[in-house]
């Protein structure tokens, strides 16, 4: 009897590793309120895209999407976060469920048209993809939802302090990943997390 | 006997030092390269997009070899075609860096990649950047 329970608790082990592999963790602090466990969760926002649109949590209902921290004039990292950026939105060019947000944290000169300028040269189109700006404490605050930094630094190349971690959320405004967006090797391993979260979407 | 093994001695360290210094000025050149130009021009030099332009295999490098030190000083503005595609945003120039530096940035990206320009002397780049606008 012994020794036919030995190969299903190995099956059981054994699936549920395959089980924690397959799922995405949610990252944040866990807090338990009357019995529920309450996740790490995107705050409300509201912002303007680079076409004037008001874009909130609403606007990615439904959808997962990739969050991240910019400025145009940025002389430094930006570039090559938004350029695997690019390379994230071309390995996924068909699936309309992954949108990106972007967040310029320089209020003072990336009004709406100059971000949209700069979503001109980089190809970047507002059904997929959001450069908001908008109010600045709202910008700098959200950032740490993202676990990200965002803040006026005069000493910073610039003028702004801020990490370039590109982050995916879920559709329950969890963060399921997150990697160092200016290097490539991260990135791909980045972009294996996005395929696992929309296969748990289509797993529903 | 003894006069023989210090010439032979100088002529090592010779070779070490001529050695050494080749092998750093190319490699400052990628360094530099690195450090100022890739955020935007890439480590691959290919730019991004049509916000900033390539330097790999770009005709507006090779045709403009007499500008490019002061360029990199002074930077740039306004409308410049590479390759048959319109760019225009401001390049900051890199006022830190010295002659001799700027002589080696061009000259790694003259040879990086699939680019086969020419490389240039040090009096050339200096000519150039004493008459910059």
């Amino acid at each position: 009897m012994k020794y036919i329970l030995l190969p299903i608790a190995m099956m059981a082990i054994l699936s549920a590793c395959v089980e924690e592999e397959r799922q995405l963790p949610i990252y944040g602090e866990v807090d338990i309120v009357e019995g529920d466990t309450i996740y790490h969760t995107i705050r409300d926002f509201t912002f303007m895209d680079q076409d004037s649109q008001i874009i909130t949590n609403e606007t990615f209902a439904d959808h997962i999407y990739i969050a991240d921290f910019f400025f145009t004039t940025c002389p430094t990292i930006c570039p090559k976060v938004k350029q695997q950026l690019i390379r994230v939105r071309d390995a996924f060019p068909d699936e309309g469920r992954l949108k990106f947000l972007s967040h310029s944290i320089d209020t003072r000169r990336d009004s709406v048209p100059t971000l949209r300028k700069f979503a001109d040269k980089l190809n970047i189109s507002s059904d997929r993809w959001h450069l908001v700006t908008g109010d600045k404490k709202d910008l700098y605050d959200i950032a740490e939802d993202y676990f990200s930094i965002a803040k006026e630094d005069p000493n910073a190349p610039g003028g702004y302090d801020h990490s370039g971690y590109i982050i995916l959320v879920d559709k329950n405004r969890h963060i399921r990943a997150y990697c160092d967006g200016t290097d490539p090797d991260k990135v791909d391993a980045f972009m294996k997390d996005i395929q696992k979260l929309i296969d748990e979407i289509d797993e529903g | 006997m003894k006069a023989k093994l210090i010439a032979i001695w100088f002529a090592a360290l010779g070779i070490i030092l001529i050695s050494n210094c080749t092998s750093s000025k190319g490699q400052q050149g990628e360094y530099l390269y690195n450090v100022y130009c890739a955020p935007c021009h890439m480590e691959d030099g290919n730019g991004l997009e049509r916000l900033y332009p390539p330097l790999n295999q770009a005709d507006f490098l090779a045709e403009n070899q007499e500008h490019i030190p002061c360029i990199i000083r002074h930077g740039i503005e306004g409308k410049i075609i590479v390759n048959g595609v319109e760019f225009n945003e401001p390049m900051a120039g890199i006022e830190d860096l010295n002659d001799v530096e700027i002589n080696n940035i061009i000259n790694y990206i003259n040879q990086a990649w699939d680019n086969d320009i020419p490389t240039v002397n040090f009096k050339t780049t200096e000519e150039r950047l004493q008459q910059c606008p």
